[in-house]
């Protein structure tokens, strides 16, 4: 694998001593690029953990991470610029998709390789392209509050997969919306997976969405086991 | 890279402009308070420029008629025209009086004054001079008196006969003009009843009404009615001379406390003014404190409503300047529109305080630093909560 995220042991424990918790025991996930995985548990299985370490906001206690052919994590950071790593490497999709709201749709998107920092045109130019991938193009201009539910989430993924990262973890992004919309985004996210190579982590509880997966993770006492789902047409 | 702060302003520029007219209101104030103090001393230099005069020469160990009660008997003036150095030398008399016209009060300070001599208002922006010896006044502006408009001082009936500018007393009341003899008439005026006990009881006086003796009640009579004090004396010294060199012999010879335009305007500004200058000077602290509390509390209320958003900035990648930097221009946007709604209300209140206001243009761009200065300082707690937002808040628990 060239691309996609491997995690090999990795733990997370909070606290010390008697009072410490492992809130990841042993989580073992190796996700190729152009693939989407579904990541299921109940509450307090450890799914936010694990997301919070896949994406680089907290520190692992141990294992190994790698990203591509890059390793990121091994039993410490290897890279020391996590906030680089996380706008070139990972992109987030999250349950709302908390645009930023003084800023039109165009520069939602354009914000993250401008963050990086390309040029404003070029920025915009990528995020046309990305919208035009969504069928949103004719939003552009629009704020976020004039969007519906449907197409906010479209404009969160426009801006998750904008820099081309090889990771995209996405928190329940189908929870607020309908059985159409949710499989319509989880049919966007397999398209874009498939177009920009991207490795998608995909943690629900939406039925809806669990049986199109073709692999699942489920993680239960921070314990990840790995699962082939029904891949359902869509 | 896009401005986050203009974007986040025009957005919700609404919010922003109302904010900033409110905080402006209390620039203008502010402002305001400081143009008071530079009034106040622009009224103590107008009324030294004023005056004509190069030297005071005022009652010994006293600091002179501005700041304390100063009186000179009215033919000193003659002993001094006859110094080295000196080319006039006038009397002059202060008093701050009410000023009846019709049925209305005017405070003013009427100035006792000789024609032609240091003391006259140098210039009219209407009417003439006085010339009469009796009964004519010139009047400042600031008392609304017009032209031939007759004006009462203790028993007295005047005509105004000129109108001028500026000329206010060092507590910013305008100065009415009237002959000297008048003046110190009025300052020692008893009313009629008053004056008939006085003659009654000198009369009854066996020392100053001495059969023998004619025409001593009489003189003892006159020499009570007649006021011969002035409270200064102005004096224009030759070219050549310097106002140090004119003084120093007046002080040893005539024993007489004289003050040059820098010493005296030392007694006004420091003296005379200090206290109400301190006065300011302390609600332009509070205001200050005051505006700043504002700021810092509305950029905060703001930030913490945007936590979210800051959250999932900096869960992308933004960096932490990046979010300091566009709170502080919010912050320094907000003090611009304050300033700048400050500015036009100070002088829009202007005209409208009774005594004189003077804004600056030096002291609006520093009021504009201190706005600026004021506003990135507010910022800081603001920006303090921001960078201690978790990039993990965007994902949840």
């Amino acid at each position: 694998m060239t691309k996609g995220i491997r995690l090999e042991g990795v733990r997370k424990r909070y606290g010390s001593g008697e009072t410490a918790v492992d809130a990841l025991k042993i989580v073992n996930m190796e996700v190729a690029a152009g693939e989407v995985v579904g990541l299921i548990g109940p509450s307090g299985s450890g799914k936010s953990t694990l997301l919070k370490c896949l994406g680089a906001i907290i520190e692992p206690s141990g294992g190994k991470m790698t990203i591509g052919d890059t390793t990121i994590y091994d039993q410490g950071w290897k890279i020391k610029d996590l906030r680089a790593l996380r706008r070139d490497n990972i992109g987030f999709i999250f349950q709302a998709p908390y645009l930023i709201p003084f800023l039109d749709v165009i520069d939602n998107i354009a914000l993250l390789p401008m963050l990086a920092g390309g040029p404003n045109g070029k920025s915009r130019e990528s995020a046309l392209e990305m919208l035009a991938a969504l069928d949103m193009s004719h939003r552009a201009k629009a704020m976020p509050a004039h969007l519906s539910g449907g197409e906010q989430q479209r404009v969160a993924i426009a801006r998750a997969l904008v820099n081309r990262p090889p990771v995209v973890l996405a928190d329940e992004p189908t929870a607020p919306l309908d059985s159409e919309r949710a499989l319509a985004v989880i049919r966007i996210l397999n398209q874009m997976a498939r177009q920009y190579e991207t490795a998608i982590i995909v943690v629900t509880h939406d039925e809806k969405i669990i049986p199109t997966f073709k692999r699942i993770y489920h993680i239960r006492d921070g314990v990840t086991y790995e699962e082939a789902g029904e891949g359902r047409e869509y | 890279m896009i401005s986050l702060a203009g974007r986040d302003i025009l957005q919700s520029w609404s919010k922003f402009v109302f904010t900033g007219m409110g905080l402006g209101l209390l620039i203008g104030v502010t402002m305001s308070m400081a143009g008071i103090y530079r009034g106040m001393v622009d009224d103590a230099n107008a009324l030294l420029s004023n005056s004509g005069a190069d030297l005071w020469v005022v009652q010994k160990d006293t600091l002179g008629p501005y700041a304390e009660s100063s009186s000179l008997y009215d033919d000193a003036y003659r002993d001094i025209l006859g110094m080295p150095g000196v080319a006039k030398a006038a009397n002059i008399t202060y008093l701050t009086m009410q000023v009846r016209q019709g049925q209305q009060d005017v405070r003013a300070m009427v100035v006792g004054i000789l024609p032609d001599g240091p003391g006259e208002p140098p210039y009219l922006v209407a009417g003439r001079q006085i010339t009469r010896g009796h009964y004519e006044a010139v009047a400042d502006m600031a008392t609304k008196f017009n032209i031939g408009e007759r004006i009462q001082i203790r028993r007295n009936q005047y005509t105004v006969v000129g109108l001028t500018r500026r000329m206010v007393s060092s507590g910013g009341d305008p100065m009415v003009f009237v002959p000297l003899k008048d003046a110190q008439e009025a300052q020692f005026l008893k009313d009629n009843d008053a004056i008939i006990a006085q003659r009654q009881r000198t009369a009854a006086n066996p020392a100053l009404n001495r059969p023998g003796v004619p025409g001593l009640l009489e003189a003892v009579i006159a020499s009570q009615s007649q006021n011969s004090n002035v409270n200064a004396v102005l004096v224009q010294i030759k070219p050549g001379f310097t106002p140090e060199e004119v003084a120093e012999p007046i002080r040893r010879w005539q024993h007489l406390q004289v003050y040059t335009s820098t010493q005296m305007k030392e007694i006004l500004v420091a003296k005379l003014i200090a206290t109400s200058a301190r006065q300011i000077g302390m609600f332009l602290v509070i205001l200050t404190i005051v505006s700043g509390a504002i700021v810092a509390f509305i950029i905060y209320t703001m930030t913490l409503g945007k936590i979210r958003e800051i959250a999932v900035l900096k869960l992308i990648g933004t960096r932490n300047r990046t979010i300091a930097s566009m709170i502080m221009q919010q912050s320094v946007a907000l003090g611009i529109i304050g300033f700048v709604v400050g500015k036009i209300v100070a002088s829009f209140l202007v005209p409208i305080f009774p005594k004189f206001v003077l804004l600056l243009p030096g002291d609006a761009f520093r009021a504009f630093i201190v706005v600026v200065v004021i506003c990135v300082l507010a910022s800081l707690l603001a920006i303090h909560a921001a960078l201690k937002v978790d990039p993990a808040d965007a994902i949840g628990a």
